[in-house]
């Protein structure tokens, strides 16, 4: 698999697009995953499954607008160049 | 007229280098970079020795001097970044090398060489920030300290590619399967020690358990990327 710089970043940008769109309503409550399930006290070290459910929220908030722009940017840029 | 000129355009350049330097420390802490190019000629030499035979070294861990960590100079367990860039530099020329002993050499396949080399790094980084993120390790691992581990095995790779192309394919796979085992046994001996110890007491032992699976898949993740990134320049 011969990778250039230019393929990392295409895959990075579709990967946050995947976790950009799980919807909190429809889709992360009906398989448990949302964020108000799974706070589970003040006690020891969260699990993994905490830990995941706050990286995808933290994502899906910090990412929204960036994400505006530079899935724009990629699009002019596939247009002009394919 | 020239000498107004001159004062201005000298000016001008340290107003640039200044914006320069500024932006740069925004991103890259350049003290924390300075520790890890702290090294000297017994150092690596040393270093050297022990990735490819770390199997009688007794003590990992790493020093520190009041809550400091010892530079690469002075404690030979400490990560460093020297081996691993020149080790890519080398690794990049070397498979130019090889591809031109066997004719299929043009620029290109150079920098695609180097860029796949890199974003397979970049990848792995990612996956074990990831992993330390998710099973809440707290430790002295930095980015810069994961981006040193994943730099060394660059040096079997490039042991494998030389003994293949001295000695054929039997070399080859040979010296793939001595420098995996001791790039395995370094990694899982030095990320014990470096990011379970400061954690070793608290914590359930599921904890303890995901972060023996993470170093031992670290580990495990060596020798395919060693064998992916070479087995093209040896045929």
């Amino acid at each position: 698999m011969a990778f250039t710089l230019y393929s990392l970043l295409q895959a990075a940008l579709l990967c946050v697009n995947a976790i950009a769109v799980l919807h909190e309503e429809r889709f992360l409550k009906n398989i448990g995953w949302g964020t108000d399930q799974g706070i589970g006290g003040f006690g020891e070290e969260p699990g993994i499954k905490s830990q995941l459910m706050n990286l995808i929220r933290s994502v899906r908030t910090v990412m929204r607008v960036p994400l505006i722009i530079v899935n724009s940017v990629a699009i002019v840029l596939l247009l002009l160049f394919g | 007229m020239a000498t107004a000129a001159m004062a201005y355009g000298s000016s001008i350049a340290s107003h640039g280098k200044d914006m320069v330097n500024k932006e740069l420390h925004r991103f890259v802490s350049v003290n924390k970079l300075k520790y890890f190019f702290a090294v000297d000629t017994a150092y690596v030499a040393k270093k050297l020795g022990l990735l490819v035979f770390p199997y009688t070294h007794q003590n990992w861990e790493v020093q520190y001097n009041r809550d400091v960590p010892l530079p690469p100079r002075q404690d030979l367990n400490a990560p460093d970044l020297y081996i691993p860039t020149m080790a890519f530099i080398t690794y990049v020329l070397l498979a130019g090398m090889a591809l031109g002993i066997q004719k299929r050499f043009s620029p290109e396949v150079l920098g695609l060489c180097a860029s796949t080399a890199l974003v397979w790094m970049v990848i792995e980084v990612l996956a074990l920030l990831l992993g330390l993120y998710l099973a809440t390790v707290r430790s002295e691992l930095s980015t810069f300290h994961l981006l040193a581990y994943s730099g060394y095995k660059y040096v079997g790779m490039i042991l494998s590619v030389l003994t293949g192309l001295l000695f054929g394919s039997d070399g080859y796979y040979v010296a793939l399967a001595w420098t995996s085992s001791a790039l395995m046994y370094f990694i899982v001996r030095s990320l014990r020690t470096a990011a379970l110890s400061p954690d070793s007491m608290g914590g359930p032992s599921s904890q303890q358990r995901v972060q023996l699976y993470l170093t031992l898949g670290a580990a495990a993740f060596q020798p395919l990327i060693i064998y992916w990134l070479t087995f093209h320049l040896v045929r």
